[in-house]
C-alpha cells in the first residue's frame, strides 16, 4: 500500500546522503552523484503527484508519517496539495541547478553539491513538515548552505551579501519562534493541522500575526523589508539565484498561507490594511526601481519583489480565485524567475558581465537564446498562453472583489513589468550587432538547452492547461477561504449582480464602499 | 541512616578525594616524568566516578550530613557533566604541554581536587558546604590559571583571577552572613523557611550579595570582567576547563540557592537573574564583536551562554530549571569541542596560535576541522538544526511557559546580535584567502573527541526523550 510506504521520509534521505556522499569523492563524481540524487527525487516527485489522491473528499493531508522520537517534537510528515505543488517544483528545478553549475563551478566542487543537497533536504522539509517545531528547524536551517553557497562562490561583493541575507532573515524569523512556543502551549499540540484548526484568543492573534509575519515579510520578500534580496541575487552563483528566486521565497508565500491565513484568521483581517498598503507600494516602487538597473540580475531580483507583492495581495483577498492566484504566481514565477537566471547565466559565463550595455544584437548569433529568452520575458511579463498570466488574472481578480483600488494599483505592475522586461529584451537581443565580444559568443549548447527547454516546456504547460496545477490544489484552498470566511473584509465592488430593487441595491453599495 | 550509608552517598567524591591524595604522592616522587601516567589515571578515577553516579544512594535525594549534603538526581546530572568535561580537559592537555617542558603531574591532580570542590558545590544543602566546596574548586583554579609559569600573560591570569575571585568570595561570605542573621541558621531549608514570610531588609541585602557573588562565579554581566583577560592569559587546556566544568558547578549552585534557599521571594531574585541573563546576553554579543583572539571570543561566547542559560532560572518552575540542566549539556558538548578544535591550532614549529585572521582559509588546508568548527560554530549560535538551537528553544520554552514572553522575545533578538561573531568565524575559515596552514600532527584522541562532539551536536535530537528524562528528573529533585 503506497499511503505506508514513507516516501517522503525518502525523498529526505536520498539528497542528504548525496550529500554527505560528495564531500567526500572527486569534483566529476560529486556532479554525477548530485545530478543522480536530485533526479531521483524528480522521480519520486513524479510519483507523490501521480499517486496523489485528489477526487473530493480525498484526505486533506496524505502520505503522512509519524514517529515522536524527538521528545518536544515529532517526526511528522504530510502533504496537501499546497505542498505537493511546492515540493514539485523543488525537485523540478534542482536537476537544473546541479546542470546549471556543471561548468560553471571549477572550485570546491564537492562541497558546493553537498551545500546544494543539503538545500533540497531543507526545502523538502519545509513543505513536508506537519510539525511546527519541525518546520521551524527546516525553515531556519536553509541559513547554513545558502550562506556558503552565497559568500564561497558567490560574486565580488559576496561576503557583504551573505551576511545581510543571513542576519536579515535570521532576525526576522527568531520572534516567529517565540510566537509558536506560545502557540503551542495555549493549544497543547505541535501538529499544524491541529493549530490550523484551533481558535486562538483573538487579541493574542494580533502579537502571533505580527511576529509570522516578521519572518515571513522578509522572506517573501515584502517592501520594505527586501533589500537583502537583491544583493544576494547578484551575488549568488546562477544556480543560486535559480533556487533563492524559484524555492526559498515560496516559503514566505506558504508561511501565510500555512499558518498567517488559517491559525489567525481575525489578525489576517485586521492588518491587511498594512499587508495590501506594503504591497501596493512594492508593486509600483520595485518595478520602477527594476527599470532603472543596469544589472541584469538586479532587474531580475526587483521584478520578482514586485511580482510577490501580487502574491500577498492575492493571498490576503480571502477568496478563492486570490489564494489560488497567488499560489499559480508562485509556482509560475519560480519556473520563470528561475529560468531568466539561468538566461542571465547563460550569457554571464560567456562575457563574464551583468551589465546590460556590454550586450546587443543577440538575436542574430544566438537565435536559440534569443527565442527561450522571449519566451520567459513573455511569461515574466504575463502573457496570455504563459504560467504567470494565469496567476496573474486569478490574483487581480480575487483582489478587485475585495477591493477595487488595490486592484487598479497592482495592474499597474504588470504595465510596468511589459515596460521593464521590454526593454530589457529590447536592449540585449535586439539592436545592432556592433561588439566584437558579443558577437564571438556561440549559441546555446546541447546542456543549456536541456536546461532551459524542460521549464519551457512546464511554462507553457501551466499556461494552457493550469488545471492540472489547480486541481491538488482546490480543495485545500477552499478550506483555508472557508477558515476566514467570518471576517473576510466587504469588498467596494460587489461583482454579484444584483436581483432586488435597484434602489435598495445603490443603498448597499454606499454602505459597502465605506 | 546509618554511617555506611552516609559515606556510600558520597563515593564518587571519596573515589576523587583518595585517587587525588594517592596521585600526589605518585608525582611527588616519580616526578614530572608521571605527568602521562597520573593523567591516565586521573581520567581512570573520573571516569570511576562517574560510574558510581549511577548508584542508587548519589542519586535519590538524601539529605546527609545533619543536612549539610544532599545526593540527589540533581546534584548528580551536574556532576555527570563536571567529571566528562574535567576528563577531557585531562586528556587533551598532554600535547599542549609539549612545547612547555612536557606536562607536569600536578596538572592532572589540581583538576582532581577542583572538581572535588565542584562536586560539593552542586550538593551543597546548606551556605557552608557551598563556601567550602566553592573555595576548594576556585584555589586549584587560581593555580591552573597561573600553570604556565614561565609565560607571563598566564601569571597575569593567574593573580587577576585571584584578587578578583577572592573579592567575590568576600561578597559571598558577606551576604551568607546577613542571611545567617537574620534567619538564624545556614542550612537552605531554614533559610528559605525565613524568606516564606514578608522579606526583611537585612535578608533582601543578604539576598542580594549572595547571588552577586555567585554572579562573579558563572561570570554574569555585570560581575564578568575577569573573564576574557583569565580565559586568555591561562594555557588553552585550563581555559577549556574553566569555560565548561566550573561553569556547570556554578550555574548549578546558583539554580539551587536560588529555588532551594530563596524560592519563597521568587519575585526578589527573580528581578535580579532577568537582569544579569539579559545584560550577559548582550554585552556577551557587542563585545565579542571586536575580538581578535579566539580565546577571549569565545570567553565572551561563554558569558553570552551564561545569559541564555539564566533565562531558564529566571521562569524558576520545575521546567525552567530543567532546561537549564540540559542548556548546560548542550553548553558543554559545544564547549569541549570548540577548545579540542582551538587546540589544534598551531604553527609550523608547534606553537600555539590564538588569532583568528590565522583561521583564514582552514577549509582548504584542513577541511575537516574546519568542517567541525563550522559547526560548533553555527551551534554557539543557536541556528537549527544543530543541537545549541534546542538547548536555546528549551530556555525560551520554560520561558513562556512562565508567562515570560517578553523576556523571551528580547533575548532571542538579542542572539541575532550574537550570531554575527559566530558568522565571522565561518566566514574567516570559509571564504577568506588561506593563510599560512597549520602544523598537522597526528592525534587520535583529540580527533576522536572532536568527531564526538560534533557528532552529538549534529545528531542531538535523537537524544531528547532522554535527555528531557534526566533533566526533568534532575529538575523534578529541586522541588
Amino acid at each position: 500500500m503506497s499511503q505506508s510506504f514513507p516516501i517522503l521520509s525518502l525523498m529526505l534521505a536520498v539528497p542528504m546522503i548525496g550529500a554527505i556522499a560528495c564531500l567526500f569523492v572527486s569534483a566529476q563524481s560529486a556532479r554525477w552523484i548530485a545530478l543522480g540524487a536530485t533526479l531521483i527525487d524528480l522521480v519520486l516527485g513524479a510519483i507523490l503527484w501521480l499517486s496523489f489522491d485528489m477526487t473530493p473528499g480525498a484526505a486533506e493531508w496524505q502520505f503522512t508519517e509519524y514517529a515522536p522520537i524527538f521528545g518536544k517534537f515529532a517526526w511528522a510528515l504530510g502533504i496537501d496539495g499546497i505542498a505537493l505543488m511546492l515540493i514539485a517544483l523543488t525537485v523540478f528545478l534542482m536537476p537544473i541547478c546541479i546542470g546549471a553549475s556543471w561548468e560553471a563551478i571549477k572550485d570546491r566542487v564537492g562541497e558546493y553539491m553537498a551545500a546544494f543537497l543539503f538545500m533540497e533536504t531543507l526545502m523538502i522539509g519545509v513543505f513536508a513538515a506537519q510539525d511546527i517545531f519541525l518546520f521551524y528547524i527546516f525553515f531556519e536551517a536553509g541559513l547554513i548552505p545558502m550562506y556558503l553557497i552565497i559568500g564561497i562562490w558567490g560574486g565580488a561583493d559576496r561576503i557583504y551579501a551573505s551576511y545581510k541575507f543571513f542576519l536579515y532573515t535570521l532576525l526576522g524569523s527568531v520572534l516567529m519562534l517565540i510566537a509558536m512556543l506560545w502557540m503551542v502551549r495555549e493549544a497543547g499540540s505541535t501538529a499544524i493541522p491541529v493549530l490550523m484548526a484551533y481558535d486562538f484568543p483573538v487579541e493574542a492573534q494580533t502579537w502571533l500575526w505580527l511576529a509570522f509575519f516578521a519572518s515571513f515579510a522578509v522572506k517573501m520578500p515584502m517592501w520594505p523589508v527586501h533589500t537583502w534580496l537583491p544583493d544576494a541575487h547578484v551575488q549568488a552563483p546562477t544556480a543560486g539565484s535559480v533556487i533563492l528566486a524559484g524555492v526559498l521565497l515560496k516559503m514566505g508565500g506558504y508561511g501565510f498561507i500555512r499558518f498567517s491565513l488559517p491559525m489567525f484568521p481575525d489578525a489576517s483581517a485586521e492588518f491587511v490594511w498594512l499587508v495590501w498598503g506594503l504591497s501596493m507600494v512594492a508593486v509600483v516602487y520595485t518595478s520602477l526601481v527594476a527599470l532603472v538597473q543596469s544589472d541584469m540580475k538586479k532587474l531580475i531580483a526587483y521584478s520578482s519583489v514586485a511580482h510577490m507583492a501580487i502574491v500577498t495581495v492575492g493571498l490576503f483577498a480571502f477568496n478563492q480565485q486570490g489564494v489560488e492566484g497567488a499560489m499559480m504566481i508562485m509556482l509560475g514565477h519560480g519556473l520563470v524567475s528561475g529560468a531568466l537566471f539561468l538566461c542571465v547565466g547563460v550569457i554571464y559565463d560567456r562575457l563574464h558581465t551583468r551589465e546590460i550595455d556590454r550586450y546587443g544584437g543577440l538575436a542574430v548569433n544566438m537565435p536559440k537564446y534569443a527565442l527561450l529568452f522571449m519566451l520567459f520575458t513573455m511569461a515574466s511579463v504575463g502573457l496570455p498562453g504563459t504560467s504567470n498570466f494565469v496567476g496573474e488574472l486569478l490574483a487581480l481578480m480575487g483582489i478587485y472583489q475585495a477591493s477595487s483600488w488595490v486592484a487598479l494599483v497592482c495592474t499597474t505592475g504588470i504595465i510596468l513589468g511589459a515596460a521593464y522586461m521590454l526593454w530589457l529584451y529590447r536592449r540585449v537581443v535586439f539592436g545592432d550587432l556592433v561588439k566584437d565580444d558579443v558577437r564571438a559568443m556561440p549559441d546555446l549548447s546541447k546542456r543549456e538547452l536541456a536546461l532551459l527547454v524542460p521549464i519551457a516546456a512546464a511554462v507553457l504547460w501551466m499556461g494552457v492547461y493550469p488545471e492540472s496545477f489547480l486541481a491538488p490544489m482546490r480543495g485545500n484552498v477552499a478550506s483555508i477561504v472557508a477558515r476566514t470566511e467570518a471576517v473576510r473584509p466587504e469588498g467596494d465592488a460587489q461583482l454579484a449582480m444584483g436581483k432586488g430593487k435597484p434602489t435598495e441595491t445603490h443603498e448597499d453599495h454606499a454602505e459597502g464602499a465605506h | 541512616m546509618d554511617s555506611l550509608g552516609v559515606f556510600a552517598s558520597v563515593l564518587p567524591e571519596i573515589t576523587l578525594t583518595i585517587a587525588g591524595l594517592a596521585l600526589l604522592m605518585v608525582s611527588a616522587f616519580a616526578g614530572d616524568n608521571a605527568g602521562r601516567l597520573v593523567s591516565w589515571l586521573s581520567v581512570l578515577a573520573l571516569g570511576l566516578a562517574g560510574v558510581l553516579l549511577a548508584t542508587p544512594a548519589v542519586h535519590a535525594g538524601g539529605l546527609v550530613f545533619d543536612g549539610l549534603y544532599r545526593a540527589d538526581a540533581f546534584a548528580a546530572f551536574a556532576k555527570a557533566l563536571i567529571f566528562f568535561s574535567a576528563a577531557a580537559c585531562v586528556i587533551v592537555a598532554p600535547r599542549f604541554f609539549d612545547g612547555d617542558g612536557g606536562l607536569r603531574a600536578e596538572y592532572p591532580v589540581l583538576i582532581l581536587f577542583s572538581s572535588i570542590g565542584m562536586s560539593m558545590m552542586v550538593s551543597a544543602a546548606d551556605f557552608l558546604t557551598l563556601y567550602i566546596g566553592l573555595e576548594l574548586q576556585s584555589l586549584a583554579a587560581y593555580v591552573l590559571a597561573s600553570f604556565a609559569r614561565k609565560d607571563a600573560r598566564s601569571a597575569e591570569a593567574g593573580l587577576k583571577y585571584f584578587v578578583l575571585g577572592a573579592l567575590a568570595s568576600g561578597i559571598l561570605l558577606y551576604g551568607m552572613s546577613l542571611l545567617y542573621g537574620f534567619s538564624g541558621t545556614t542550612g537552605f531549608a531554614g533559610v528559605a523557611a525565613a524568606m516564606s514570610g514578608e522579606l526583611s531588609t537585612g535578608l533582601m541585602f543578604g539576598l542580594v550579595f549572595v547571588l552577586a557573588g555567585l554572579a562573579f562565579k558563572i561570570s554574569a554581566v555585570p560581575f564578568h570582567m575577569w573573564t576574557p583577560d583569565v580565559y586568555e592569559g591561562a594555557p588553552t587546556p585550563v581555559t577549556a576547563f574553566f569555560a565548561s566544568a566550573p561553569k556547570v558547578a556554578a550555574l548549578a549552585l546558583t539554580v539551587r540557592v536560588a529555588i532551594t534557599a530563596m524560592g519563597p521571594s521568587g519575585s526578589a531574585w527573580q528581578q535580579i537573574i532577568i537582569f544579569l541573563a539579559l545584560a550577559s546576553i548582550v554585552l556577551g554579543a557587542i563585545a565579542a564583536i571586536n575580538q581578535s583572539n579566539i580565546k577571549r571570543l569565545l570567553a565572551y561566547s561563554s558569558i553570552n551562554n551564561v545569559g541564555f542559560a539564566l533565562i531558564g532560572l529566571a521562569a524558576g518552575t520545575a521546567e525552567g530549571v530543567a532546561s537549564v540542566m540540559s542548556y548546560l549539556f548542550i553548553y558543554i558538548i559545544m564547549t569541549v569541542g570548540s577548545f579540542v578544535c582551538v587546540l589544534q591550532m598551531r604553527d609550523k614549529d608547534g606553537n600555539p596560535v590564538e588569532t583568528i585572521a590565522s583561521l583564514s582559509g582552514l577549509s582548504r588546508s584542513r577541511p575537516g576541522l574546519a568542517a567541525a568548527i563550522a559547526i560548533f560554530m553555527f551551534s554557539l549560535a543557536g541556528i537549527p538544526p544543530l543541537f545549541g538551537f534546542w538547548a536555546k528553544f528549551l530556555v525560551f520554552d520554560a520561558a513562556v511557559g512562565a508567562g515570560l514572553t517578553p523576556l523571551a522575545a528580547i533575548g532571542i533578538a538579542a542572539s541575532v546580535i550574537g550570531a554575527f561573531y559566530y558568522l565571522k568565524i565561518v566566514k574567516t575559515m570559509y571564504f577568506d584567502q588561506p593563510a599560512e596552514p597549520y602544523a598537522t600532527a597526528r592525534s587520535p584522541i583529540d580527533y576522536g573527541i572532536i568527531t564526538g562532539c560534533a557528532a552529538i551536536i549534529v545528531a542531538g535530537y535523537l537524544l531528547n526523550p532522554w535527555l528531557d528524562q534526566a533533566s526533568a528528573a534532575a529538575a523534578a529533585s529541586l522541588f
